[in-house]
């Protein structure tokens, strides 16, 4: 990789290979392991993962296939209540789905969309702010008056306007899946911003140094450079916005598909859950949204504390 | 001073364009305005009347021209759903959405000064610490949730406040306030908790924290040693000195609570603007989504650049630093 090229990358240049077990004994890791609270966090994130990737052999029934769900189960109360029934745990919805099943599903939904929404997010963002950076003039000052009007406005609104927008293009051909696809899209121009501003600011001290200079001497081509030598040593902040912005991203999804702009019914996240499960909250059958209200919270809780921990860890002028 | 202020205004008004012009993209070619008037059996000759009638043919540029003159005439065509003028739905939802704002933002204020005050004299007691956990609770749960959950406690199991609506509403001219009746009052206390909640926590966190900074300062020590209550140093001298960055906050934040209200307005069905502009994200309703951006934009740039504006009228150093980063 960047070896070769690189004559003094012990001065803040950090090769990926070794940046993971660099991290284990580093004050990071002995942050993490002085701290109760992120331990915890950290566990808590860690199950759902692992409950959202494992959702299909822990489920009883998959909630997505109409064949499963049967209308004599519907409505029934967690198994704990007097009228409870097993395999019911948390007892099953209108349609005679199994809360904790959905949940679960709905979990994997949840994360793969917060997930590559920040992903997209930051890779657009990345590439803006790098070419921001790095070329400056009026590129730079483009870039950076659209960032500056999108900063004005609240995510949800962009994500509402490009859902609806994406709507009304599609119409009838939007299935399931390619709601999905324009979640992702929606929650990525709606938090780039922060990414581009962080890895401009970044690049522009870095491009002034010796590094930099010996790349274009040597001949690298301008990409090269900002992707194999600048963008390494900008990857700090990133990741600490990377993980609050997977908070935000779980709760603008959630948040779309509690308005009824996001995943349908059929294929319900945990947001789309709370929805139908506030319908029925009235007839007392509060469990239907409980449990999912319960799971998003407590997601979105851990991943904000490990972010919060994350970015003292980080901070230099903290230890 | 008069540099600055014009500068800042051509800026408003530049952000206003770009806005403009994407509402005009959406509205123009995001669904075609002929295809929701019409049924599936109209012909094509009767589509290309409509076409020509609506000046759909007419050049783009031309039509950018009279949507933007619309615009400023509040003039921005029809509803797809209701087939209402969408000027006179906005006018209509509009009072709900305001009165709801501003009860939030006062109920942020008080609470947050009241609470971040508190924290911050008496930093170690227990309700200090249980008003910390509530503020990050505030931050980092989903405004839906938390509306739900007033809902389950205060409407479902106790029954005291209504769940959804505005109550009785009483007509001052083409204003309809919900404020001047017992009912409407209660429909906007869960409302308007949720919808402040964030804000309140914003607030809490930056008094106790501008308090704590004010009561180190040598002033507050001269004024003890000088033998003042010490009601009249917290009260008189420290508090006075924080609420200048409240207020600003509690300024600027006032076009998101316009905004966030889309989301508390759909929990206990508000029948605000916001809710009428998920209504038309739902339904695909594409006048109601340009003319609300238009609309939530006009409000965001105005207060941006009064804030601004008014900084430099309050704190003359701003004044020499013409070229300020906005």
């Amino acid at each position: 990789m960047s070896d070769a090229v690189v004559p003094h990358r012990s001065e803040g240049h950090q090769a990926p290979a070794g940046w993971f077990r660099r991290a284990l004994d580093s004050d990071i890791f002995y942050s993490f392991r002085r701290s109760r609270l992120t331990m915890v966090a950290a566990a808590i994130t860690l199950l759902f993962f692992l409950l959202a990737i494992f959702a299909s052999w822990l489920a009883v029934q998959n909630p997505f296939d109409p064949a499963q769900l049967q209308l004599i189960n519907s409505r029934i109360a967690p198994l704990w209540t007097a009228d409870g029934q097993s395999p019911f745990l948390l007892g099953t919805d209108e349609q005679g789905r199994d809360v904790l099943s959905a949940i679960l599903y709905g979990l994997r939904i949840s994360l793969a969309v917060g997930i590559a929404g920040v992903v997209f997010a930051g890779a657009l963002g990345i590439a803006l702010g790098l070419v921001a950076g790095y070329f400056g003039g009026v590129v730079d000052s483009v870039i950076m008056r659209i960032a500056d009007v999108q900063l004005t406005f609240p995510a949800i609104l962009i994500a509402l306007l490009v859902n609806g927008v994406a709507k009304s293009l599609l119409g009838n051909r939007l299935d399931e899946m390619s709601t999905l696809g324009v979640l992702v899209i929606a929650i990525g121009l709606s938090f780039w911003v922060q990414y581009a501003r962080t890895v401009r600011g970044s690049v522009m001290v870095e491009k002034n140094k010796d590094y930099v200079a010996a790349a274009q001497l040597i001949g690298l081509p301008a990409p090269k450079i900002m992707f194999r030598h600048v963008l390494p040593n900008t990857m700090g902040p990133i990741l600490v916005i990377a993980t609050i912005n997977l908070a935000l991203a779980i709760i603008t999804e959630a948040t779309l598909s509690f308005l009824g702009a996001g995943m349908p019914d059929t294929m319900p996240s945990l947001g789309t859950l709370i929805r139908i499960g506030n319908n029925y909250l009235f007839a007392g059958e509060w469990w239907i949204v409980a449990f999912p209200g319960i799971a998003l919270a407590g997601l979105i809780l851990s991943i904000n504390l490990l972010g919060d921990w994350l970015r003292d860890a980080l901070n230099p002028k903290l230890r | 001073m008069l540099a600055f202020t014009l500068r800042r205004f051509l800026q408003a008004i530049g952000v206003m364009l770009a806005v403009g012009v994407i509402a005009f993209a959406m509205f123009r070619f995001a669904g075609d305005p002929v295809n929701q008037i019409v049924s599936i059996d109209t012909s094509a000759a009767q589509r290309a009347e409509i076409r020509h009638s609506l000046g759909l043919d007419d050049p783009v540029l031309v039509q950018f021209g009279r949507y933007f003159i619309n615009a400023l005439q509040f003039k921005f065509g029809v509803s797809y759903q209701f087939r209402l003028p969408v000027s006179s739905l906005l006018a209509e939802r509009m009072p709900a959405t305001l009165e709801l704002a501003i009860v939030a933002t006062i109920f942020a204020m008080v609470a947050g000064i009241l609470m971040g005050v508190y924290s911050a004299l008496r930093r170690d007691t227990i309700l200090a610490r249980l008003f910390q956990a509530v503020s990050l609770i505030g931050i980092s749960l989903p405004t839906f949730l938390i509306g739900i959950l007033l809902i389950y406690l205060f409407a479902v199991t106790l029954g005291w406040l209504p769940s959804f609506g505005r109550g009785e509403v009483v007509k001052l001219g083409w204003w309809s306030t919900g404020l001047l009746t017992v009912s409407g009052w209660k429909a906007i206390i869960m409302p308007a908790i949720t919808l402040g909640l964030f804000q309140m926590t914003l607030i809490m966190r930056l008094v106790r924290a501008e308090m704590l900074e004010v009561l180190r300062t040598d002033y507050i020590r001269f004024a003890r040693a000088r033998g003042l209550t010490t009601r009249a140093i917290h009260f008189g001298h420290a508090l006075k000195n924080t609420l200048v960055p409240v207020i600003t906050v509690a300024g600027l934040q006032f076009g998101s609570v316009i905004a966030f209200s889309i989301i508390t307005e759909t929990v206990f069905q508000w029948p605000g603007m916001g809710l009428l502009f998920v209504q038309a994200v739902q339904n695909v309703d594409i006048p109601i989504m340009a003319a609300y951006l238009l609309m939530v934009s006009l409000i965001f740039v105005t207060i941006n650049l009064v804030v601004d504006i008014l900084y430099t009228v309050v704190d003359p150093r701003l004044r020499s630093t013409v070229g300020r980063a906005a």
